[in-house]
């Protein structure tokens, strides 16, 4: 059903690389999508670093429209399970990024280069988990 | 000025890094987590790419003594591997195992308005903010051993 795509995997891999070193070398940050988005959403203290947060995500947002209109190709987004099961993950996901203090970038590829031991632990974790889900969601359920 | 434009590239380069990737795609995700199935190792090379490329900057901006437009680099300290760690990780697991997307995906792919997309992020706000919300009572799971839970 997917196609294997290593070579556009490992470019796109390194843009996010690239990503992270600009951030750290410009803004002194880690570029953790999960705590980037967190940060924005404390109300109650007046956060000075709220602009470049911002503008993280517009780019992350604005980055995947770009490419669809320079080559023409709408990107193939599809999804695996019915909205209420959706709900559910996003939840999951935002309340587990914060108590555990990072997700696929922060902890996955950041906090892995800086050889954190927090990060290759919870790394560990949340892919054993994401495999333990798909094998239950997919072979248990699904039957396939 | 230069933070928020510093702040836009980096996002420029990792929104586009997501899309040319396929980690935009939950379904692609789920393919590769899906070890057992029709598995589809691509996103190994994404954070092949991701963690060879970060390796080796962060070891020569490191050697600055300060980023260009900060005064210092804010780099997280802990070393210590906590409860709310584990808890969490394996909660973002069964959440990312479940829909296929993580934060920096779904963020990235809300510009083609699925209506998963949209729920899936205000569904990931509300469980970041109810974390936030919490953090206090949270913050205080420990070991057994080490007394009060």
């Amino acid at each position: 059903m997917n196609t294997f795509t290593p070579l556009a995997s490992l470019l796109g891999g390194i843009l996010i690389g690239l990503s992270a070193v600009a951030l750290l070398l410009l803004n002194g940050r880690i570029a953790g999508i999960s705590g980037i988005t967190a940060g924005l959403l404390s109300f109650s203290d007046k956060a000075p670093d709220r602009g470049w947060r911002i503008a993280f995500i517009v780019g992350l947002v604005a980055a995947p429209l770009m490419l669809m209109l320079l080559s023409g190709d709408r990107p193939d987004i599809s999804f695996v399970v019915p909205l209420p099961l959706t709900l559910l993950a996003g939840l999951l996901v935002g309340f587990g990024t914060v108590l555990g203090n990072g997700c696929t970038s922060g902890h996955g590829i950041c906090g892995v280069a800086r050889l954190s031991p927090r990060s290759i632990i919870a790394t560990v974790v949340f892919m054993a988990a994401g495999i333990a889900t798909t094998f239950v969601t997919q072979h248990l359920i699904a039957g396939g | 000025m230069s933070r928020i434009l510093a702040g836009l590239i980096a996002g420029l380069l990792f929104g586009a890094g997501l899309s040319i990737s396929g980690m935009i795609n939950p379904a692609k995700v789920v393919g590769f987590l899906n070890i057992a199935g029709a598995w589809d190792p691509s996103l190994a090379f994404v954070m092949l790419g991701g963690v060879i490329v970060t390796a080796v900057g962060y070891g020569t901006v490191l050697r600055r003594s300060q980023p260009l437009f900060e005064p210092r680099f804010t780099l997280p300290t802990r070393r210590d591997i906590d409860p709310p760690l584990l808890l969490g990780a394996g909660l973002f697991g069964i959440g990312w195992g479940l829909g296929g997307y993580c934060p920096g995906p779904a963020l990235a792919g809300i510009g083609f308005g699925h209506p998963e997309t949209m729920a899936f992020v205000l569904s990931m706000l509300a469980g970041m903010v109810l974390a936030r919300q919490n953090a206090n009572f949270l913050a205080h799971l420990k070991w057994k051993a080490e007394g009060t839970v």
